[in-house]
């Protein structure tokens, strides 16, 4: 393993020294596209730097996959453009964008070997057999499909098919990477190992690459930047660890990680009654709402955010435990059948048997607020 | 757990499954061995210089190769164009190729008459505009069935990712992917036109099924050999497809091939 590793490094230094390092900036200006009276894109704007991964994260139908084909050159936008080292392409046909793109569905090509596969783009670039072969073959070496480089795509495992797909775009020396979901037809194991494999030639050959999923997990742990889309506008772009730490509107908050809803009730000058005690907003959140006079919200709380001891008489029970490793997730059950979820570490969540009265609070920090969700009936 | 690892063993047909089998084999099979033995081996020899028969052939190949490429030609951008671009249309389109076998040869005569242009009114090729419209429903169905078995959408959009124009695309992506479809469509056209009668009964040209008929009228037993060889041909063309289509499919991940079916085979699990 550790072999094989080392060979594919080398392999990807080979070429890395092939194609020159500095990676292409990408910017994607106000785009709108409507599909009918639905609108996919409205007014989306992402500046991608130079050798970035930039992920796009959303739910179904957020567009995502819209923004990722447009700058592919497979859809044009009703309006905005996007400009790759400052020139704008939105005329340019999709087989002149000089841009490798790697597809959800298995999109090799039936009739042609792995090898053929990733030679097909250098040989419409013109180069000669032995070059495109011997190039094809440093990429088949690179993604660890050497000895697969006979063979056909009904041949190969569906993550063996994904990597020649990978070895094929990158042939081409793409100024940009374009990966529509490449991962979620595959399983879990695979998926992990195909993950940290793709992360880590866009590092070491410093292509700038588009990343589109609707896995956080995947986005989180791959991308420099993560952007996070909601109905055809984003939302927020920041870091992993930014967007978890410090989402900039509920929707992040809760569509990022694992979030708790606790009601509470609105009060004057940019605070929360919640649990027992009152907290500030976050950036005067829920003015608006207090504006129109409605003040029963729901507060957003990380299972990390929250405070929980072994109370006698305490404002909640334990229902569930969840080992989760060096973390333990405890289940619990509030007063007015709020469930939340708590995350408490391993060593102390072993007292929290299910049935166990607990005392959660909150400490007073600011806190995200959504209108309160109607019960479920 | 102890697992079969031995080769499956194939279950023995039940008994009335035999008995189907034989039936329809009498009923296909008694109408050629009569036909053969009302023909006798000797007739065989002497169709090749039967009056009219090089001719009646020579006519229908031609018009097997000009129909074929004219259908070809039409359906294969047509189907590929619905399949990329308008997938809403593919049910009407396939009702819309199913009317020729619904619709009388003669209203089809007519129609053909009323939009062919005028320099081949009046020549024998004026059939193959006729056959094309037959054969469309032969021809689309054997395409479309290979265009479902194919991704069509993402290998087209990964080619032109690659820089590949659209003659690129077609040429060296599509048409290879094709090539089983395309083969039952030729061999369906061809089989078509060899043993269409009416239309060129009917617009009075002697085809080869024409000669046949004309020739049964003088000598019946060279005319039922004749018959016989041109089953036979069109026989080989259909088992050469199979064999050729199955070989290919194999090779390139199809699974079984029939002449409207091309299955593509489940990738090897996702590990």
């Amino acid at each position: 393993m550790t072999t094989n590793t080392a060979r594919n490094a080398a392999a990807a230094d080979g070429i890395l020294r092939q194609a020159g390092t500095g990676g292409t900036s990408v910017l994607i200006q106000d785009l709108s596209r409507a599909f009918g009276a639905t609108r996919a894109l409205d007014g989306l704007s992402i500046e991608i730097a130079p050798g970035e991964l930039v992920a796009l994260l959303g739910p179904s139908g957020c567009g995502k996959t819209t923004v990722l084909r447009i700058v592919a050159g497979f859809e044009s936008a009703d309006s905005g453009s996007v400009l790759v080292d400052g020139r704008d392409i939105s005329s340019v046909h999709s087989s002149r964008r000089d841009m490798g793109m790697v597809f959800q569905s298995y999109s090799l090509f039936p009739n042609m070997t792995a090898l053929d596969n990733v030679a097909f783009g250098l040989r419409m670039r013109k180069l000669g057999t032995a070059g495109r072969r011997k190039r094809a073959g440093e990429l088949l070496d690179m993604v660890g499909l050497a000895a697969q480089a006979g063979q056909y795509p009904h041949q190969l495992s569906g993550g063996q098919q994904q990597r020649v797909a990978l070895a094929r775009a990158l042939a081409i020396e793409p100024r940009v990477l374009l990966l529509d979901e490449p991962l979620s037809a595959l399983d879990a194991k695979v998926r992990l190992q195909l993950r940290e494999q793709i992360r880590t030639l866009q590092q070491r050959l410093g292509t700038t690459t588009l990343f589109v999923t609707h896995d956080q997990e995947e986005a989180l742990s791959m991308a420099d930047r993560v952007g996070v889309m909601r109905e055809g506008k984003l939302e927020q772009i920041a870091a992993p660890d930014e967007l978890y730490t410090d989402p900039a509107t509920a929707f992040v908050a809760e569509f990022v990680g694992v979030m708790n809803r606790i009601p509470g009730g609105l009060l004057g000058a940019g605070t929360v009654a919640v649990l027992g005690g009152t907290v500030p907003l976050r950036d005067n959140e829920g003015r608006s709402l207090s504006l129109g006079g409605d003040t029963a919200v729901d507060v957003l709380v990380r299972p990390e955010g929250l405070r929980m001891e072994l109370v006698p008489n305490g404002n909640g029970i334990v229902t569930t435990r969840t080992f989760l490793g060096s973390v333990t997730r405890v289940g619990v059950l509030l007063d007015g059948d709020v469930a939340v979820q708590i995350d408490k570490s391993s060593s102390e969540a072993g007292a929290l048997a299910p049935g166990t009265a607990v005392s959660v609070t909150l400490p007073p920090e600011p806190v995200h607020v959504v209108p309160r969700r109607a019960a479920a009936s | 757990m102890a697992a079969v690892t031995g080769p499956r063993r194939r279950e023995p047909l039940p008994i009335w499954r035999w008995g189907i089998l034989l039936v329809a084999g009498v009923y296909f099979l008694v109408p050629l061995y009569s036909a053969l033995k009302f023909a006798g081996f000797g007739s065989f020899g002497s169709v090749i210089s039967q009056p009219g028969f090089t001719s009646s052939l020579g006519l229908s190949v031609r018009l097997a190769v000009i129909t074929t490429l004219v259908t070809l030609a039409l359906m294969l951008p047509t189907a590929v164009y619905v399949h990329l671009r308008l997938p809403k249309l593919r049910r009407l389109l396939e009702g819309i190729t199913i009317l020729p076998i619904v619709i009388p040869p003669i209203v089809l005569i007519v129609g053909v008459l009323q939009l062919a242009p005028g320099f081949i009114k009046s020549t024998p090729y004026l059939l193959s505009l006729e056959y094309v419209v037959l054969a469309m429903p032969f021809a689309y169905r054997a395409i479309d069935a290979g265009l479902r078995a194919l991704d069509l959408k993402t290998i087209v959009e990964a080619a032109s990712s690659l820089g590949a124009g659209w003659i690129n695309t077609l040429w060296r992506v599509i048409l290879p992917n094709l090539a089983t479809a395309l083969l039952s469509a030729t061999v369906l056209t061809v089989a078509l036109v060899l043993g269409e009668f009416t239309m060129a009964s009917l617009d009075l040209y002697q085809t080869f099924p024409v000669w046949i008929y004309v020739n049964s009228q003088t000598s019946g037993q060279v005319s039922v050999a004749a018959s016989l060889l041109a089953l036979f041909v069109t026989w080989l063309f259909l088992l050469a497809i199979t064999v050729i289509g199955t070989r290919q499919a194999r090779k390139t991940g199809g699974g079984q091939v029939t002449l409207f079916t091309v299955a593509r085979q489940e990738t090897r699990g996702s590990e």
